[in-house]
């Protein structure tokens, strides 16, 4: 399978400069993932794995190192790309599942999960038939579809949440903790969609918070824990 | 800000915007310094910083109603050319009248207090042009409408509406003529809490069913979150640091950048 990210000598830290007071996060971590690959990262509270997450979406400004990301217009690194080629590929192409809706005033849960599909092109009706379909997988009453997220309780929201950021087979999908809010039910959509996207060639890279749910995908595991192996091929792997 | 600049590309799309190392002195104040600012075709540019770093004076230049002592102004839009600080007085005010729309913080440099909500509105299609009194009519109530104003309200003037109220006839005014690039200079600043919510509320849904591109201006980071997609900061007359909202929001690198946002957590 094709490469989709190769991680080399990636360092994040922090520099708070009010406190005068530097935060590490990682050093040096090198990885990689290929299409249809699922890699799990662990590590206690406070390892880095959310940190890490966010670098390779650039919400956080790497120090160090190289995030090669093998786009549809070819590889890009993602630690150096212009604003707008991140913009674009947030849109297109890298997914982040997090624990937060970003839920918008007065557009509807089928619109929100909509959405990503019109932007790809697909026409509205089509687009909104899926939503629902995929709104009704994660278990959100029918009854809320045409209502305001920012009403719905943090359940209701992660499920809305989930249904857009996984409608659209991305080719790098990032996770964090996507089922901490979440009951066994919409776990469970949870779990079958994420096998479909493996099976679609989607990469995946999640922290879990039961990793037992998805043990059966993992396909490599990066332990961020410090002075632990790095990297490590699933059939190595002691669970 | 180099970083955006600098790397190899790969969405060829241009900017609709693009400012570039402007400065800017009223005799001993250095109002602006080396600013260069750029916003893609749909997305929001919010620029925040204190008050007297130079927003303001940032958007007028963007609205040409300024020319800054150097740098340049390009707009990528379908005639319109070169650096637009060189357009004279004439070109300039066609540009704005049909292409740029602004909101100021003060209702009065953007209001006729004293005419009708949907006359000031009308005026500005009739200064592109359109005289039919019933298409004038049409398009200013469909404005008013977008900007979700009460349409019972239509024929009062601005001096006898709200503070909200008045920001929604400029805010109708400034996208009568479905503009390319919309300026908003503090448009909520100064508003009740709940009623700043409604008009943040309204921008964001016309923003999003439009795609209207829009530099938004204010020393409100709780604004520029709500709205912007990239964010410059401010401060003295500078650029301290630029970037996509999340990163400037989650991970500001600036020592005053990161002041500004622990103050508002
Ligand atoms: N935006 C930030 N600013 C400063 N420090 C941060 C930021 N994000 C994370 N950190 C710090 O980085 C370290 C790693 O945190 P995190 O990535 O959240 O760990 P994990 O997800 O593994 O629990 C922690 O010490 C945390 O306080
Ligand atoms: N027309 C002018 N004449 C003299 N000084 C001005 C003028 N316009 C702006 N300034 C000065 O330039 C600085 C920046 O002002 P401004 O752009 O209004 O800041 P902001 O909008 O960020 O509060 C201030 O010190 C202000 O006093
Ligand atoms: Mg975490
Ligand atoms: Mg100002």
């Amino acid at each position: 399978m094709p490469t989709v990210l190769d991680v080399n000598g990636l360092s994040k830290g922090f520099t708070l400069h009010h406190l005068a007071k530097e935060i590490a996060a990682f050093d040096e971590i090198s990885f990689s993932v290929a299409a249809g690959e699922f890699l799990l990262l662990k590590g206690a509270n406070g390892a880095g794995k959310s940190t890490l997450l966010r670098t390779l979406y650039r919400s956080y400004l790497p120090q160090a190192g190289v995030i090669r990301f093998h786009s549809d217009h070819g590889p890009i690194d993602l630690a150096r790309a212009a604003d707008v080629d991140i913009a674009h590929l947030r849109r297109t192409e890298i997914g982040f599942v997090t624990q937060f809706l970003t839920a918008r005033p007065r557009v509807s849960a089928e619109a929100l999960v909509a959405e990503p599909l019109r932007l790809a092109g697909v026409a509205t009706p089509e687009a909104l038939d899926r939503a629902r379909a995929a709104l009704e997988t994660f278990g959100v009453k029918p009854e809320l579809w045409p209502a305001y997220p920012t009403t719905f309780s943090g359940g209701e929201q992660q499920k809305v949440n989930l249904a857009r950021t996984l409608i659209l087979p991305q080719k790098l999908l990032l996770l964090d903790e996507p089922t901490a809010s979440l009951d066994a039910n919409a776990r469970a959509a949870l779990v079958a969609r994420l096998a479909e996207l493996k099976a679609h060639g989607t990469a995946v890279i999640g922290v879990f918070h039961h990793p037992d749910d998805v043990l059966h995908l993992i396909d490599r595991v990066v332990d961020l824990t410090p002075n632990a192996i790095r990297e490590e091929v699933r059939d190595d792997v002691a669970f | 800000m180099t970083l955006a600049l600098d790397a190899p590309r790969i969405v060829q799309t241009r900017p609709l915007l693009q400012v570039q190392s402007v400065s800017k002195s009223y005799s001993d104040v250095h109002a602006l310094r080396d600013v260069s600012a750029i916003a893609y075709p749909g997305e929001v540019l919010g620029v925040v910083g204190e008050s007297g770093s130079g927003k303001s004076t940032l958007l007028r230049m963007m609205n040409l109603e300024e020319t800054p002592d150097t740098g340049s102004y390009t707009l990528d839009l379908p005639d319109v050319a070169g650096n637009l600080f060189e357009l004279d007085r004439f070109a300039r005010r066609m540009l704005c009248a049909t292409r740029i729309g602004i909101v100021y913080q003060n209702p009065h440099l953007g209001l006729l207090m004293k005419h009708s909500s949907s006359g000031n509105v009308a005026e500005r299609l009739l200064v592109a042009g359109e005289r039919s009194f019933a298409v004038l009519r049409e398009k200013a109530t469909t404005a008013l409408e977008a900007s979700e104003f009460p349409l019972e309200r239509l024929d009062a003037p601005p001096i006898e509406l709200s503070g909200g109220m008045q920001q929604r006839v400029q805010l109708a005014k400034a996208i009568a003529l479905e503009p390319a690039l919309l300026l908003l200079d503090e448009p909520t600043t100064g508003l009740d809490v709940s009623v700043q919510a409604l008009v943040l509320d309204t921008l964001k849904r016309l923003q999003q069913d439009r795609q209207i591109t829009m530099v938004i201006v204010s020393h409100d980071l709780g604004v520029i979150r709500t709205l912007a997609d990239r964010v410059m900061v401010m401060r003295r007359g500078a650029v301290v640091e630029a970037g996509l909202a999340d990163q400037i929001f989650q991970d500001p690198q600036h020592a005053y950048t990161q002041q500004l946002v622990h103050a508002k957590l």
